[in-house]
């Protein structure tokens, strides 16, 4: 039996209960429906917003992050007073200031293969909001394994996708990418840089397809990828299809269960931290500052992209983008010693994989990048 | 000669564009065509064996090539293929 809708409520859904396809009826099974956000970030924020004013009855909220201000460019259920505040929190109390008449249940805790089951199996749809393949991989399996539907949504600079993968009516997010990419060949959004409403164009239609779900109306994504690229204003669908070899939801699978999505993705798990080397291959902003005042000549490679030096940049540095490293090697004097760095020391990382292998001896990289130098020995220098 | 649009993430490998047009019969031919012309891509398409890479995802039309004839798919002079990276910003 659905849940009765108030005097409040039907005056606040007006402008639903005047749609057919919703009205009094499917403003109920809004309201009886439960949907789980995984990540509270550039997709999580138009997302809850939007199942909060539509009157989903119940939303969890998972993150384990604060809000940072380098966040407000796009994650817009966050608040310049919110700057340091959980994020779970803060957008809780957004959603409860938009609509009163919701439960909002948040888990302020990674998402992981040890929590995920506990957390999702009380909610009818998951909508992945993540920022990372780790967390995609466990949402996608959590869904197949639970036999519930993953509204998906993905970013980067420009372009975005959208899906509804549920594998017991179409394929699964493995059956269109059986493996992630190998780490260093995807930056994340924090290294590369994302377009502040991409995120609200690709949510707000994850939104879209999970009221659908509720509703039970329309078409919705199953079996069709949505690429968007905001750039050239274009949407183009693809048909997707069920992979039969598919490990978790093909004929005969592998995976009955939820396994180790760091080792699978070959990437650091929580706490940890990424672009790690070995120590005697790392150099502080500190020891660099007393380097450089020694006198001794030290080659400073920013492999940051020729963009980026217009926000800071290290005099007397040579600007070689990661990109183009391997190619242009032969400009670097491999007798000289050679200190790497980039924004926050995940592309200097790599390049210094990548020289090392080549032969080079004399080469170390700026652990934090040129933020960890802005930070701790140049004030003046902005934090991006 | 076919189109291939590039997303994003693979642009900076070449000059920039969003698409680049490269002769060739089949899908297989075109994506050759491609690396030789641009080397540094070649790391991000296929893997050491010299296999497409599990999570490059190449269209022709609404249809992935993995439904028709893989590599080996034809494609005519006025076709566009579409390459749909892995990404998980959010």
């Amino acid at each position: 039996m659905l849940p009765p809708l108030s005097h409040e409520e039907i005056l606040r859904y007006s402008r639903h209960l005047l749609i057919p396809e919703v009205g009094i009826e499917g403003q109920q099974k809004l309201k009886a429906a439960s949907v789980l956000v995984i990540g509270t970030g550039g997709l999580g924020s138009p997302v809850a917003l939007y199942l909060a004013a539509a009157g989903i009855g119940r939303i969890g909220l998972v993150d384990y992050d604060k809000v940072d201000a380098s966040n407000l460019q796009r994650q817009i259920i966050h608040g310049t007073d919110r700057v340091g505040v959980l994020k779970v929190d803060s957008a809780r109390s957004r959603m409860l200031d938009l609509n009163p008449y919701i439960q909002v249940d948040t888990y302020n805790e990674p998402f992981t293969s040890a929590n995920a089951m506990q957390i999702a199996a009380d909610y009818d749809i998951i909508v992945d909001g993540t920022d990372n393949f780790a967390t995609r991989y466990l949402s996608n399996d959590l869904c197949v394994l639970l036999g519930k539907p993953n509204v998906y949504g993905s970013i980067y600079r420009f372009d975005g996708q959208a899906s509804v993968f549920d594998a017991r009516y179409g394929p699964c997010y493995r059956c269109l990418f059986p493996e992630p990419p190998p780490p260093h060949l995807v930056p994340s959004c924090a290294e590369g840089g994302v377009f502040g409403v991409l995120p609200g164009v690709i949510g707000a239609i994850q939104a879209t397809e999970t009221i659908k779900l509720i509703l039970g109306i329309g078409s919705p994504l199953i079996g069709r990828l949505l690429i968007y690229d905001a750039l050239h204003m274009s949407f183009d669908y693809v048909k997707l299809k069920k992979n039969p070899e598919c490990k978790i939801c093909g004929e005969h699978p592998e995976v009955t269960g939820l396994i180790d999505y760091f080792e699978f993705c070959g990437v650091p798990g929580i706490g940890h931290e990424e672009g790690a080397v070995e120590k005697w291959a790392e150099i502080t902003a500190a020891e660099l500052a007393e380097r450089l005042k020694s006198g001794q000549p030290v080659c400073l490679l920013d492999v940051r992209e020729p963009h980026e030096l217009a926000i800071s940049s290290l005099p007397g540095a040579v600007n070689l983008p990661l990109g183009q490293l391997a190619g242009r090697m032969s400009e670097l004097d491999p007798t000289q010693e050679i200190v790497i760095f980039c924004k926050s020391g995940i592309r200097s990382a790599r390049a210094l994989e990548i020289l090392l292998s080549a032969g080079f001896r004399k080469v170390r990289h700026l652990k934090g990048g040129i933020n960890a130098w802005a930070s701790a020995i140049d004030p003046r220098m902005p934090v991006y | 000669m076919p189109v291939l649009r590039l997303p994003t993430p693979l642009r900076s490998y070449v000059n920039g564009q969003t698409e680049v047009h490269i002769d060739g019969q089949t899908v297989g031919e075109v994506m050759h065509g491609l690396v030789t012309l641009f080397p540094a891509m070649e790391p991000h398409l296929y893997n050491q064996r010299g296999e497409l890479r599990p999570f490059v995802n190449l269209f022709i039309g609404a249809t992935n090539i993995r439904d028709l004839q893989g590599l080996d798919t034809p494609v005519a002079p006025e076709e566009t293929i579409l390459l749909i990276p892995s990404i998980a910003g959010g």
